[in-house]
């Protein structure tokens, strides 16, 4: 990957991520998300990982996301500036966040990692062919654990989000629960 | 060109991802502002296992690994949004700090 689309990707990216972190109304946060997961959909073309790039844009920035703007409209979400924790704890949060950045980056900084940029990769890296001889062999149990995790999750969503059939609970005053 | 793009250079973009996901579920009182924080932080963590899919030995395990990942964040987002619409039926908000009937 040459660093001339590089560098502007990268910085797209982190630009897209700081637009989810920063942004105080909900609708501009989760497309600032879906311009992120779109960018990195470009890197994994890059990095000749083709079935997952589709995967990212289909089920990621189409399916899941669509999801995130269907319940915030649903929420009828408005710009909140109170959408923060308290700024002791926000100046903590940005401490252990850049703590963590620090201390990653020098080891990053320090490794040397293996492998040149120019190995020459086997026939057919990265497509569905590939993928699917290694996920349906060596991932097998994997594969099928998955499929009962996603029905689990299909289940309970339509069950947490089932309407109670008592209509007196919708209105009584629920915040006084606390007490 | 002195520098092509290495490994290191994804993986920096990868923890930098990671470290605005963490600061942003952190701060955030929208619990979907937390849900998409986690988001970023998962997303992280798959162009790491992307980058190291190519780089390393050039075996696909990291993509299979990442194409887990997807999966398991459609699975977490639709419960987690499912959690959210619950508890906005029983508390009337969504702010994360409101939620206390579990605190002592």
């Amino acid at each position: 990957m040459s660093p001339y689309l590089f560098y502007p990707l990268a910085c797209l990216t982190i630009a897209g991520a700081l637009g989810v972190v920063l942004n105080n109304n909900p609708v501009r946060s989760a497309l600032s998300l879906v311009a992120t997961l779109f960018l990195l959909a470009v890197y994994y073309i890059a990095l000749q990982a083709h079935l997952v790039a589709a995967l990212q844009i289909i089920v990621y920035a189409g399916a899941v996301m669509v999801l995130f703007l269907f319940v915030i409209t649903l929420l009828n979400l408005s710009p909140d500036p109170a959408d923060r924790t308290s700024p002791l704890f926000g100046a903590a949060a940005l401490g252990s966040a850049l703590l963590l950045a620090v201390v990653l980056g020098r080891a990053l900084w320090a490794t040397t990692l293996p492998g040149a940029a120019n190995t020459p990769l086997p026939e057919g890296f990265g497509t569905t062919v590939v993928l699917a001889r290694q996920l349906f062999s060596e991932y097998l149990v994997a594969f099928e654990l998955t499929s009962i995790l996603l029905l689990v999750a299909v289940v309970g969503a339509v069950v947490l989000a089932k309407r109670d059939p008592s209509p007196a609970d919708m209105d009584a005053p629920a915040p006084g629960r606390e007490a | 060109m002195e520098s092509a793009i290495g490994l290191n250079h994804f993986l920096a973009v990868g923890l930098i991802l990671f470290c605005l996901g963490l600061f942003c579920v952190l701060t955030r009182r929208n619990a979907i502002g937390v849900l998409m924080g986690v988001e970023l932080i998962l997303n992280g963590a798959n162009v790491n296992y992307v980058a190291f899919s190519k780089y390393s030995a050039a075996a696909v395990d990291g993509q299979v690994f990442s194409v887990f990942v997807i999966m398991l964040a459609a699975a977490e987002a639709a419960i987690g949004l499912a959690l959210v619409l619950a508890i906005y039926r029983s508390f009337r908000a969504i702010d994360v700090s409101v939620m206390r009937t579990l605190r002592g």
